[in-house]
């Protein structure tokens, strides 16, 4: 009885695990699951240099710091010499030089900073995000993107990707619902092919989820010390406990 | 002990005879009922989680800013930059579910034992209060994040008290000290949740426990052990002292509950959007609402009642009234319940059906006010007497009436209950 207790409070706590953001995207676009890994450091290193090279100019990562990128396999030296384009320091944070004012005034809104954003958006809403740009002649930038309509940024990495262009289709099932079905299309090439396009984004969300929370690894290491202590620790309660109740009856 | 300990034992308890006393009466010569179970946990539990909320309470102080512009950052920091930072923000926002968890088995323990009753009335009205006190707490401690759902939150709960009559818009203004939710009202909540509640929560659990031991402890056949005593020893035949049988026993359970407590803590410290809410990641905007805006998982089932009563004069005070009410009826228990026998072991099939349907409307309206109101899609028909046509509104009224319903007929159907013969002694 009592096993099956412990077994039934143990359960749900172990099922939440694997849950992930399950946030929806507002166009109703089915996102795509991110297959990052955070224990790939070279993911995570190649991730920094897309974030630094592409997304640094617009967006700022104010509470992470440069030098702490030493936790994914890079030296100071390899950080000041290829990472840190906008500070002088490698303690200092990831700031970015567009004030926030410049910045509302080119795209309409301030582009958030990126430390949490991984934290709020989930890792799929950014994978799918980064990789449904398209052309759009009706927007102000020139792109619109297919899981959050009408979004502010244009697609920085567009010399990656090349340029897209979408055909949203209403397609009728037998079942007579009405559901969209997208339509990609290649414009332009770009430097990468879909692959390697694919692979770059898995890369940034990876960081991004590292930067999220840059702690994120340790403490599952130090979960999995702690619970096998918790463990150690429950056999030595348990007999205690039998060893005073045995004249208890 | 060794001969100096002893010494040094002897020295104290010579000019300070309480202490020795008090652990007698609390500890080592409180007779408990030996036959406790799994529900007879969270009473120390809630205790733990209390010490373990100040503790780490105490260390957060130390690196946060109750500054509109710097809160959110702050937080960040104490994530990043503060050595051991984050597991000390982790252990405290998983303690706040943890306690309302905790506390809310822990009440239901008191509700299916019938440790309410007579002359336990007073134990229960303090650990209401505590419970009161608690709500505060994590209402008050959910804004310092300042985060979007800390932001909007606060809002709509203070504009629940704008709604009243005639004071309202005033009460309202006078808690945030300002327009709208502001750093003046960051740094009032601020003061509220690390010196204000914490004291009178501290004060009312030294009571709740005054008030238990003068009385002793109820047990799951809701008999009383102190009507039946050894006549050579005068203890309870049925009572084992708290020291050292449940202080065993309660670490044992202090272990399990820490297991479970470290699982969510070190591998999914968000619990999927209810321990730590997403929208929280993005620092708050007076300018910008969310859509969709939903309190934490403890206050939803409560949030549900008051997503469920229509306005009244384009007034949404009936709905504010129904959330007080539902939380206050509770405090009435002991008086509503006129059964002839206080545990569910020897209940009748009328008091199991209600408490029955008590727990699965609550669970209900709790999932209910997690989500948005279109949840369950619309009714396909159209009716006149329907003012909306979503179902989850439907059932989150039809769910209220039912909650209010167990304690209203409360007195009927305790008394009308067919209860089985109470043992004399405790039983297993």
């Amino acid at each position: 009885m009592k096993i099956l207790f412990l077994a039934l409070l143990f359960v749900p706590a172990l099922a939440t695990v694997g849950v992930l953001p399950a946030v929806a995207s507002e166009a109703g676009y089915r996102l795509d699951r991110s297959p990052h890994d955070p224990n790939d450091l070279v993911s995570l290193q190649s991730g920094a240099r897309v974030f630094v090279n592409y997304c640094l100019n617009c967006h700022g990562a104010q509470f992470m710091r440069f030098n702490r990128l030493v936790e994914i396999g890079l030296s100071e030296s390899q950080i000041r010499d290829n990472l840190m384009f906008p500070v002088e320091k490698v303690g200092e944070t990831m700031k970015v030089a567009l004030g926030a004012k410049d910045g509302k005034e080119w795209f309409g809104v301030p582009p958030p900073d990126l430390s949490v954003i991984a934290r709020s958006r989930g890792a799929d809403w950014l994978y799918t995000y980064l990789r449904t740009f398209y052309r759009d002649p009706k927007t102000v930038s020139g792109w619109n993107n297919a899981v959050f309509a009408n979004a502010a940024m244009p697609h920085a990495l567009w010399t990656l990707q090349g340029e897209r262009a979408l055909e949203v289709l209403q397609v009728k099932s037998p079942a007579g619902h009405v559901a969209a079905e997208y339509r990609w299309s290649q414009v332009s090439p770009g430097a990468l092919n879909a692959v390697q396009y694919d692979a770059a984004v898995r890369d940034l969300v990876n960081f991004l989820v590292y930067v999220g929370e840059p702690a994120g690894q340790s403490r599952k290491r130090i979960g999995v010390v702690v619970l096998f202590v918790l463990g150690v620790l429950f056999v030595f309660a348990y007999a205690l406990k039998k060893a005073y109740w045995k004249d208890i009856h | 002990m060794s001969g100096r300990l002893m010494a040094l034992w002897d020295w104290i308890d010579a000019r300070m005879p309480s202490l020795a006393q008090e652990y007698r009466k609390h500890l080592a010569e409180y007779y408990a009922p030996k036959n406790f179970n799994f529900w007879y946990y969270f009473g120390s539990l809630a205790m733990l989680v209390l010490a373990i909320q100040i503790v780490t309470g105490i260390f957060l102080t130390m690196h946060y800013k109750p500054d509109a512009n710097l809160a959110f950052g702050s937080v960040e920091y104490i994530m990043r930059d503060v050595p051991g930072g984050w597991i000390i923000r982790y252990i405290h926002s998983t303690g706040a579910s943890a306690f309302f968890l905790v506390v809310y088995l822990h009440m239901f323990r008191g509700l299916i034992y019938g440790s309410y009753r007579q002359p336990r009335e007073l134990i229960w009205i303090f650990g209401m209060l505590i419970y009161l006190c608690l709500m505060g707490e994590a209402f008050m401690g959910y804004l310092l994040p300042w985060g979007q759902m800390s932001y909007w939150g606060a809002q709509v709960i203070v504009n629940l008290f704008g709604t009243i009559p005639f004071i309202g818009p005033d009460l309202a203004l006078w808690i945030r000290g300002d327009y709208v939710v502001s750093d003046a009202t960051l740094n009032r909540f601020f003061a509220m949740h690390v010196i204000a509640l914490p004291l009178a929560l501290l004060g009312l659990v030294v009571v709740h426990l005054l008030a238990l031991h003068d009385v002793g402890s109820n047990n799951p056949d809701g008999i009383e052990i102190k009507k039946n005593k050894d006549p050579k020893t005068g203890h309870p035949v049925d009572g084992i002292p708290f020291h050292p049988y449940y202080t065993v026993k309660d670490i044992v359970g202090a272990v399990v509950f820490l297991a479970v407590f470290c699982s969510v803590l070190f591998f999914a410290p968000e619990l999927g959007g209810y321990f730590l809410e997403y929208n929280n990641f993005i620092p708050a905007d007076p300018l910008k609402t969310p859509t969709h805006i939903a309190p934490l998982w403890y206050f939803t089932p409560f949030y549900t009642i008051l997503r469920a009563v229509p306005p009244l004069f384009n007034s949404q005070f009936p709905g504010v009234l129904a959330m007080g009410l539902s939380t206050m009826i509770l405090f009435f228990l002991p008086w509503l319940d006129r059964g002839t026998v206080k545990s569910i072991r020897y209940r009748g099939t009328l008091y199991k059906s209600w408490l029955a349907a008590f727990v699965i409307v609550f669970l209900l309206l709790g999932y209910l006010g997690t989500e948005p109101t279109t949840v369950w899609g619309q009714f396909g028909f159209d009716a006149f007497f329907l003012d909306t046509r979503e179902i989850a509104t439907w059932a989150g009224r039809v769910c209220t009436v039912i909650y209010f319903l167990f304690f209203f007929l409360m007195p009927w159907y305790t008394a009308r209950d067919a209860a089985r013969p109470v043992p004399e002694r405790v039983t297993p």
